[in-house]
């Protein structure tokens, strides 16, 4: 681009004819400006996690934080399109609201406390043990059952196939049949 | 769709621009409307009634399409002589049951089909309670694939005549009265419909939520069904029925069910009344014709997918190890439970049922009375918080101090954090790549559920109980610091395998012997030759529009299902313009998967005794049914009668105009203290309230609310009502409303519009409300409001159990609503008003 800063100026290009679009609205500031997702050091191909259409996106990482999430253009279904929801995924995975460590409410309690993470697995499993021991039904009404009604169970849609099937498995091993998703609301 | 599937849309706005016709349909005017050919407003709960309309219309003029309801439907078959309509008896089917308010279905029979012995007294009625749907497509063990048919449509016990009169009363008047829908917009929607359908057009119906949260939910769609049959559009390109769904994977936790009636590929859970070792539940739980005449198959590799070695033939294959439903047990049965103390532990896993869920007060008082709670999700959501800020905390219904409930919030991985695979809307099943861990403590459910499996099996014995879970296949490769199990090899469990750890390429191969392991038998094939199929990316402009090869559809990657409709009975295409899957001589071709067997000629006859898919002729494209149609008239499988019927919603202010019978006789209600109803055609409630969400929030709120974007986009709850209904209560835009029903009150900004219009029914005129559910009192959220879930009562639809929250009745008074115990003495004075 030949001229002094004058000419390169793009009011002045505008109003000498220029299409306002395009070249002409350049300024060396947006000659200067690089995409987020350029510098990032990996990228992710993923789904949208919010409706069921099924939407592709990239997934742009850099210094292990996620600077970007995009549509993926390669996409059959969604041609690197994205609503409100999908374009503000970027922080749904990063906004501050997250909560990130465990939070445990005793009983009667009227505050969160904290709990180490492998503590609480090791509660939580104490307590199926001991819920599905003491409410446990060989027999209903003189059928054999063999099952749980003390234990159920909600949600499933918003997870990946691989959890619904390890769900379904364990609970059903457990004997524990009340589980549900918001397939049935 | 436009608002709440908004990438989909861009194909309905791609397809109107090359010159198709679009409708909308809706009690809300959103952003669909504003971009359709014609919007036609209707009262929430008469769906059946426009639908019933359109059937009419088409069977009353001639204009099915004869060629394909002959060879590909159920419309020549003979119905039961003891078969009774709701046109001899008032709306009612014969075998309904004043007592117990449930159907015996055995005359609704096809001709010579024997009905089901009778059960046990004590278990014939719970037999119906169990969800008896699932055993899709059968009609019990013995069923011939070819039942006694009248080809001329005459009889007039045939199908095509029993429907033919049972929608003769559904006429535009009646659509006028009922859903108040003028007959020109009528006569515009059925002329348009049936001039794109036929041999060289197609017209496809889109559905949501707004057709299955009703007392009579299952009826609507087969109401779209019997519509699409009978014009030639199921199995062809453009043609269908689409369900869209509201989560990402909301398909996928229905094939691979969080259900309690299902086991995975819509296998249905055994029942303590009604089956007793595998061979009997094999014989009582489908058809031996067509499709699911295999299903010792899939039973059998599911079995040994689960328990391994300990899997035998001498033992049923461990079938005694799955626990026995005797009832229902579905979401809101566990609520009930959970208040009368019987549900001590729950875990709650990306779901928000104290705001998700209908009567948010009931799911609260359940929380409230748990031993212990476990909430896995992004952020605190309102089922973790219920204990210091429900609602019912500021009544003084429950006391923080008060309430036994153990909590346990576990932070779970976002959808960048893992990997694993969706199945979208469409049935497609996506990989998405990890890119990076999980912060802090934060964990995937698949880390969850592992690590918890281990902790479990560590502390159990071998106490004939516990082994069922000791004998459980549960050694899942760790990866990585933070161990996550790997989620390839339970994709690779999910997709079978043969004896030699060989991974199976189609569910044909999947054996009844114990010789393969399969975890869903319609995902076999997702992991064929060891490729992971749902992590295929061949961009779009390299491949046909099938697209094929980006992830992978159940079954076998077919992306129409029964495309063998796509050609006429002889096997060529029903048009050059409609040319999709057809038979080229020696095999079925085309574009996609074939759905059919690809070398199964159009001419084949099954011979004398034949099983499974052998039994189905070279004409028969609807392989998983027993006789091989689509099913205009349902003989069996359905608890509210073989053909869809207009019921008023439970709670409506508008008697029913077509029958005597008042609201679905076979509804499910729940009558206890947590669950009043407003009564029908009551005074009190004169306004018709529906649900609905908005483009920049999700579901509950807990992906959106607590988004700067997203929130600053729809800042605050609101309810929307028509310009008229606001000057007869004296409202003002952004004045506050109270919304009363008879489980409590909320308050929510008055959004005026001419979008919702008031509709004139009969000479009256009814006011419908539009409230959006995404907000409630925590969830991180940058915004709050009143929980609109709360309004609705639990009746549910007597076949899959899902509430009626998309039509019901309410009062609005202006402004705020009562503070603290205040607001309980405004909803007891509604309750005895």
């Amino acid at each position: 681009m030949g001229g002094g800063w004058l000419s390169r100026w793009p009011v002045i290009r505008q109003l000498r004819g220029e299409d306002g679009r395009g070249r002409a609205a350049r300024s060396a500031r947006t000659d200067a400006l690089r995409p987020r997702v350029e510098e990032a050091e990996t990228v992710a191909r993923s789904v949208c996690p919010y409706c069921a259409v099924g939407c592709g996106q990239l997934v742009y990482v850099k210094d292990g934080k996620v600077t970007q999430i995009e549509g993926d253009p390669a996409s059959p279904i969604s041609r690197g399109r994205l609503c409100p929801k999908g374009s503000a995924s970027k922080q749904l995975v990063t906004h501050p609201g997250r909560q990130t460590t465990v939070l445990y409410r005793r009983p009667y309690g009227t505050e969160w406390e904290p709990l180490d993470l492998e503590t609480a697995m090791d509660m939580i499993a104490d307590r199926v043990v001991r819920t599905r021991r003491e409410t446990w039904q060989q027999t209903h009404e003189g059928q054999e059952v063999r099952r749980t009604l003390g234990i159920a169970s909600l949600g499933g849609a918003t997870l990946d196939n691989e959890e619904n099937y390890l769900m379904k498995k364990l609970y059903t091993a457990l004997g524990a049949i009340q589980v549900e998703n918001q397939a049935r609301i | 769709m436009a608002e709440c599937h908004p990438v989909g849309y861009q194909w309905v706005m791609e397809a109107r621009e090359r010159g198709a016709k679009v409708f909308h349909v809706d009690p809300r005017f959103s952003r669909t409307s504003a971009t359709v050919d014609r919007y036609l407003p209707i009262r929430a709960g008469t769906d059946i009634v426009l639908l019933g309309a359109l059937i009419n219309y088409v069977l009353a003029n001639g204009l099915d399409f004869r060629e394909y309801v002959l060879a590909y439907t159920n419309a020549a078959t003979l119905v039961n002589r003891d078969f009774r309509d709701t046109e001899d008896l008032d709306g009612l089917f014969s075998g309904y049951d004043e007592e117990t308010g449930r159907y015996d279905p055995s005359s609704w029979a096809y001709e010579g089909d024997v009905p089901e012995e009778e059960e046990p007294v004590e278990g014939g009625a719970r037999h119906a309670e169990a969800a008896g749907s699932d055993s899709y497509g059968a009609r019990g063990a013995g069923a011939s694939a070819t039942p006694p048919q009248d080809p001329t449509l005459t009889d007039p016990r045939c199908v095509y005549q029993i429907v033919k009169r049972h929608y003769a009363r559904y006429t535009p008047e009646m659509v006028e009265e009922l859903c108040g829908i003028p007959p020109e917009g009528f006569h515009e929607l059925a002329e348009a419909i049936t001039a794109n359908s036929g041999r060289e057009r197609t017209t496809a119906w889109v559905y949501s939520v707004g057709w299955t949260q009703h007392s009579v939910g299952v009826q609507y769609i087969r109401a779209a069904a019997i519509l699409q049959l009978l014009l030639g559009n199921m199995g062809r390109p453009g043609g269908g029925i689409m369900a869209l769904r509201g989560h990402a994977s909301i398909q996928g936790s229905t094939d691979i069910p969080t259900l309690f009636n299902l086991l995975p590929g819509y296998i249905a859970m055994p029942h303590a009344h009604r089956h007793g070792g595998l061979d009997d539940y094999l014989e009582r739980e489908g058809a031996d014709t067509g499709w699911w005449g295999n299903r010792r198959a899939y039973v059998v590799s599911l079995l040994k997918a689960w328990w391994g070695d300990a899997a035998t033939e001498a033992n049923d294959y461990c079938f005694g190890y799955l626990p026995r439903l005797t009832g229902d047990h579905g979401h809101y049965a566990s609520v009930m439970g959970q208040i009368d103390g019987t549900v001590k532990g729950y875990f709650v896993v990306g779901e928000n049922p104290a705001v998700g869920s209908a009567n948010g007060k009931a799911q609260r008082l359940g929380l409230a009375n748990l031993d212990w709670l476990v909430v896995r999700d992004l952020v605190l959501v309102e089922t973790a918080t219920f204990w210091k800020d429900a609602p019912e905390i500021e009544t003084g219904e429950l006391q923080t101090e008060e309430i036994g409930t153990e909590v346990f919030f576990m932070p779970a991985a976002s959808h960048v954090e893992k990997e694993g695979t969706f199945t979208n809307t469409q049935r497609l099943l996506q990989w998405r790549e990890k890119a990076l861990d999980p912060p802090g403590d934060c964990r995937s459910d698949l880390w969850f559920y592992h690590h918890l499996g281990k902790r479990i099996r560590q502390r159990l014995g071998d106490d004939d109980i516990d082994r069922p879970v000791m004998e459980l296949t549960w050694d899942y490769p760790e990866i990585g610091a933070q161990r996550d199990p790997d989620a390839a090899a339970v994709l690779r469990e999910i997709n079978g395998s043969a004896a030699d750890g060989r991974l199976l390429a189609s569910l044909r191969e999947l054996k009844p012997d114990g010789s393969t392991s399969c975890g869903c038998w319609i995902y076999c094939g997702v992991y064929a030759d060891g490729v992971n199929m749902a992590a295929r990316r061949t961009p779009h402009t390299e491949q046909g529009p099938a697209a094929l090869e980006w992830g992978w559809a159940w079954p076998a990657n077919r992306r129409i299902l029964y495309n063998r409709a796509s050609a006429d009975p002889q096997g060529r295409p029903w048009s050059e313009r409609k040319k999709y899957v057809y038979w080229d001589g020696t095999k079925w071709t085309g574009p996609d998967v074939p759905d059919f067997e690809e070398d199964k000629a159009p001419d084949y006859v099954p011979p004398e005794g034949a099983k499974a898919e052998h039994a189905l002729a070279g004409t028969d494209p609807f392989i998983m049914q027993s006789d091989g149609r689509g099913w205009l008239y349902v003989p069996s499988g359905l608890s509210d009668g073989p053909l869809p019927t207009h019921y008023e919603p439970h709670e409506s202010p508008v008697r029913n105009a077509l029958y005597g019978q008042q609201a679905n006789p076979a509804r499910r209600t729940i009558d206890r203290p947590e669950n009043p109803y407003n009564p029908a055609l009551s005074p009190r409630f004169p306004y018709v309230y529906t649900t609905s969400r908005l483009t920049e929030h999700h579901t509950t709120g807990a992906m959106s609310r607590p988004l700067p974007y997203l929130a600053e986009l729809q800042p605050e709850a609101f309810c929307e009502m028509s310009r008229e209904m606001a000057g007869e209560l004296g409202l003002d835009n952004g004045d506050w409303a109270t919304i009363v029903t008879a489980r409590t009150a909320i308050e929510l900004r008055v959004l005026v519009t001419g979008r919702v219009r008031p509709l004139r029914l009969n000479g009256k005129v009814v006011h419908q409300i539009v409230m959006p559910y995404h907000w409630g009192y925590s969830s991180g959220g940058l915004i709050t409001g009143d929980i609109v879930n709360d309004l609705p009562s639990i009746v549910l639809d007597p076949n899959v159990y899902i509430q009626e929250s998309k039509a019901g009745t309410c009062d609005v008074l202006p402004g705020r609503r009562p503070r603290g115990p205040a607001l309980l003495d405004l909803t007891e004075r509604y309750r005895h008003g």
